[in-house]
């Protein structure tokens, strides 16, 4: 705070003379400016004299208009805001003369809004995490949040504008961030377009004549209804709903209905019924929070999810099969044994098998829950389990089966690979070379480092003291505590009169860690991109933590296109310093081709077990399921992938999976087992949080 | 030269610690005991496995020996050692060898914890052998029928450092725990925090909201431990968002946006 005593107005008066006097003249006084200039305080003061003195310099009648307004854009806007203001006038000027720098600098009141609305504006990046997180929280199936023009959702995503910014302040704009995007959760959860819902919204609209008015007061009344659910659901958050509403006259038909759809059980099947009633009602004006409806999106993406949860139900209940399912010619006559599923409302569905409950694994149930939440129930054909699938499709579209083996190919390595359906192996069905990765001299890796060098900083220091475990050595002739167990022999031994032994001390030690860590990287096709960038940035940060720790380690990456062509590049052996070249081939990992992960895990597993080391690991850094050109997806990869991973543990190595896939809670829990993946949900983040996993993996 | 060994009336639970049973694990347990076979106890942290035990203790009437382990913990520091007093070496026995001479229950707490060396001194406890051999004092323990050796693990851990052996989890009868249902739960909130049963109920909602962040951030959820801290400040008259942020979201994690998250999922409960 200035605390001169502001300048009076005939001193500003007489300064204001002398500055701009080029352009005053008797009919043309500075003196309602030096009034106005005056009620300000004196730092104010300064500021405006400072710029009215700078902008005489380039125009006296610029600096003229400029002492006009300057006033009152003090009141408006804060310095730096005021400043700008003048900036982009005086840059008006330069560019397109007097007039337009003079209406720039009359029209303080479109920059003060603008100012203002920067400083209370959200933007969904900034609440978007947060959001995800607490929508997760909310239900247990995951909502995607992505920017949209309109506010809407597909049940799968929930799509928000860009920036709010229509709330005075910036804290209400948040909350109306979140309050919208819990009612569009809402529209999944409390059933708005259950079963076949989507469409019949769509069907029901064009029963009237004017179907798009329809569709906004089936909003409007659903929205009450909603509004009720999240009212019994969640006070707290129907709290702050109510605060952000605003009047709105509503007739008192549309009151009554909703006063019905507000009642505990309503359903979505009442608010047709409502809209039924009030047809011909002009609806009153939404609220701020609802959002609009897009049956059409939901239908799509509630029809693709179903069919992608039917499939995997029908498979995870194959497993659970407590026997293997009778031969077919018996089917007729044997007493029908079948999956069942008990639900009662707001609990967990529970599954039965012959009418005894079954304990069902978490992704089981996450599905029964899925499509529950979809369809109300869950209908009896989702719950026959997969058969051991037809023998059309993949098995007789493969010609080199003809073959039974491979090519002999020289220096070439080659693997089994397991087929589920046989349960057996594929003798010798892998051919995979190593290939060293192309070293690329860009300065790559510099960048990352400089990029990151707060957190590269932050990372030396977590890992130097990671680098030992603290040990407790004993019997030591010096040391930081005394070793009691010596001291009371040493003291037996002294009292029979033999030698004191100098050995009583317990001396902190650290000890040497013993691990030996294998990275495998996806080089697939599909990390193009973002994700290539990621697994580069990720690789050079472990690098340099790793260094720190001495922790010994390799990396590979694997790719290939079809079980003749696997390719494992090296980018690091254990025996390699990390120096320039291994710093190039990181720099130079391309994406290639498809995703055989069992050969690749088979190999790299062989290399490992020709490391001595108490502790060995294998880390993969993946983007997606196994999948090959040659029929090696779904279930059968996954399965041969479970199966190399089975192998890996036999071998005494921990094998632990870092993703991206946001499906990965549907399969990597089978194939790596529920405490051995880490789910990074954002790309960028890889980099920051590869190194923490690591820590934590290993300590 | 004589082994002292420390009263055990102290160590036996007089009176009935508060147990919901959620399945069958009384009964397992007790067969298990009858049967002599040591017990391991899995689970995610604060769902009750500590209760169970000083329950089972006082159904059995055994006195209850709980070592936490932590990895520092050597063999001698189950099995005993040898201390001064008035100038003569006296043998202590530590608290696994304690509980064997006893007769009692010996529960080794987070045992993936401890140094590896513990595991191997009660291997030859937890099969059919049942003894403790004291190399020090050249004794062998034998074990009493009496005597139960259980153990507890977090399978949840991502620490390849801290997994349990399968010759040493291969010894024992293992009972399962899990948050109990939304029910249970509920009553073991209102029990032990004295929060009416509306206030339980949310409590418990909030629990599950925690849970299904599990793997995005939150290596666990909110157990029914911390349910009942929050419970018990807000009996105390403590604003409940305040409680859960304090008990609940703090005690979970440090990252700002799951904090944020967290305490919006409250806020909207309560």
């Amino acid at each position: 705070m200035d605390t001169r005593t502001p300048l009076t107005a005939a001193e500003l008066e007489d300064w204001l003379d002398e500055e701009l006097d080029a352009v005053l003249s008797i009919r043309r006084t500075a003196h309602t400016q030096a009034l106005a200039l005056s009620a300000l305080a004196r730092g104010q003061q300064e500021f405006a004299r400072h710029w009215i003195s700078v902008i005489a310099k380039t125009n006296p009648e610029l600096a003229f208009h400029f002492a006009t307004h300057v006033s009152e854009a003090m009141k408006r806007m804060a310095q730096e805001d005021a400043e700008a203001w003048i900036i982009e006038a005086m840059d008006v000027y330069d560019k397109m003369g007097l007039y337009p720098a003079i209406a720039v600098l009359a029209d303080i009141g479109t920059f003060a809004r603008a100012s203002q609305e920067k400083s209370r504006a959200v933007t969904l990046e900034a609440v978007a995490p947060m959001l995800g997180l607490f929508l997760q929280g909310l239900s247990g199936r995951r909502l995607k949040i992505e920017a949209h023009e309109r506010t809407f959702t597909d049940t799968t995503t929930v799509f928000l504008p860009a920036k709010i910014a229509q709330l005075p302040t910036a804290a209400d704009n948040a909350r109306l961030y979140k309050i919208t995007a819990a009612h569009l959760w809402a529209q999944a959860w409390f059933g708005t377009f259950q079963g076949d819902r989507p469409r019949r919204l769509a069907e029901h609209c064009q029963r009237f004549p004017n179907p798009d008015e329809a569709l906004l007061l089936f909003h409007a009344l659903e929205t009450a209804r909603l509004d009720a659910c999240l009212a019994r659901a969640l006070p707290g958050l129907h709290r702050e709903l109510l605060a952000l509403r605003t009047e709105r006259t509503e007739t008192p038909a549309f009151q009554a209905q909703v006063a019905r759809l507000e009642a505990p059980g309503a359903s979505v099947d009442e608010t047709y019924e409502a809209l039924d009633a009030l047809f011909g009602q002009s609806p009153p004006e939404p609220r701020r929070y609802q959002g609009s409806l897009d049956a059409e999106a939901v239908a799509a993406a509630m029809e693709e999810r179903l069919e992608r949860e039917r499939t995997a139900l029908q498979t995870a209940l194959k497993d659970l099969l407590p026997e293997p399912p009778p031969p077919p010619e018996t089917e007729g006559d044997a007493p029908k044994r079948r999956f069942a599923v008990h639900r009662e409302s707001d609990r967990e569905p529970v599954l039965l098998w012959d009418g005894q409950p079954l304990a069902a694994p978490p992704e089981v149930r996450a599905l029964l829950r899925s499509i529950g939440q979809d369809l109300g129930d869950i209908p009896d054909e989702y719950l026959v389990p997969a058969g051991d699938g037809p023998p059309g499709a993949e098995a007789q579209r493969r010609p080199e089966d003809v073959w039974k083996g491979t090519y002999h190919e020289e220096g070439a390595y080659l693997y089994n690979e397991w087929d589920h359906r046989r349960r057996h192996y594929r003798k010798d069905w892998c051919v995979l070379r190593e290939v060293d990765v192309h070293p690329v001299a860009e300065p790559f890796v510099a960048e990352v480092l400089r990029k990151y060098s707060g957190l590269s900083a932050r990372l030396r220091k977590t890992f130097e003291a990671l680098r030992g475990e603290n040990a407790v050595q004993r019997r030591q002739k010096h040391g930081d505590d005394i070793d009691f167990d010596a001291f009371v022999e040493a003291f037996a031994d002294w009292r029979r009169g033999r030698e004191l032994s100098e050995q009583v001390f317990l001396r902190n030690r650290r000890l040497a860690r013993n691990i030996a860590v294998m990275f495998m990287v996806d080089m697939s096709g599909s990390t193009k991109g973002w994700i290539n960038d990621a697994e580069r940035e990720s690789l050079v940060l472990l690098c340099e933590a790793l260094e720190i720790l001495g922790d010994r380690y390799a990396i590979y990456g694997f790719s290939g296109i079809t079980r003749k062509r696997c390719e494992m590049y090296r980018v690091k052996r254990f025996h390699e310093p990390y120096d320039d070249t291994v710093r190039a081939r990181i720099t130079g990992i391309k994406p290639q081709d498809y995703t055989r992960m069992g050969v690749a895990i088979r190999h790299l597993c062989r290399l490992l077990n020709d490391v001595e080391a108490r502790t060995k690991l294998l880390i993969t850094l993946s983007d997606g399921k196994p999948d090959d050109y040659d029929g090696y997806r779904g279930e059968y990869g996954i399965e041969d992938t479970r199966q190399a991973l089975l192998e890996a543990k036999q071998g005494g190595i921990h094998a632990f999976c870092i993703t991206i896939d946001h499906d990965a809670h549907d399969y990597l829990p089978h194939m790596y087992g529920a405490a051995n993946y880490v789910l990074v949900d954002d790309v960028r983040k890889l980099p920051l949080k590869i190194s923490d996993i690591y820590r934590h993996l290993t300590s | 030269m004589k082994a002292r060994i420390a009263p055990s009336e102290g160590l036996l639970v007089k009176e009935e610690p508060y147990y919901e049973p959620h399945g069958g694990e009384i009964a397992l347990f007790e067969g298990a005991y009858q049967n002599r076979i040591p017990v391991l106890l899995k689970g995610p942290t604060g769902c009750g496995k500590t209760r169970f035990m000083e329950h089972m203790a006082w159904r059995l009437k055994r006195p209850l020996i709980t070592v936490s382990c932590h990895d520092d913990l050597t063999a001698s520091d189950l099995v005993g050692r040898y201390l001064i007093k008035g100038g003569e070496t006296v043998w202590i026995d530590g608290p696994l060898a304690h509980a064997v001479r006893a007769g009692g229950i010996c529960y080794l707490d987070e045992v993936v914890e401890a140094r590896k060396d513990t595991t191997v001194v009660i291997h030859p406890l937890a099969d059919d052998r049942r003894v403790l051999p004291v190399e020090k004092t050249g004794e062998v323990l034998t074990a009493p029928p009496e005597f139960l050796l259980a153990i507890s693990y977090n399978p949840g851990y991502q620490s390849v450092l801290k997994d349990l052996k399968q010759s040493t989890r291969q010894r024992f009868v293992a009972l399962e725990f899990d948050y109990p249902s939304p029910d249970l739960e509920q009553r073991i909130v209102e029990h032990e925090s004295g929060v009416g049963g509306e206030v339980a109920a949310k409590l418990v909602k909030f629990a599950q909201m925690t849970r299904n962040l599990k793997g995005s951030g939150l290596e666990e959820g909110a157990s029914t431990r911390l349910l009942v801290h929050a419970g018990k400040l807000m009996t105390h008259g403590i604003d409940p968002r305040a409680a859960c942020r304090g008990a609940i979201a703090q005690a979970l994690t440090d990252d700002p946006e799951m904090l944020g998250a967290i305490q919006e999922l409250s806020a909207s409960l309560f």
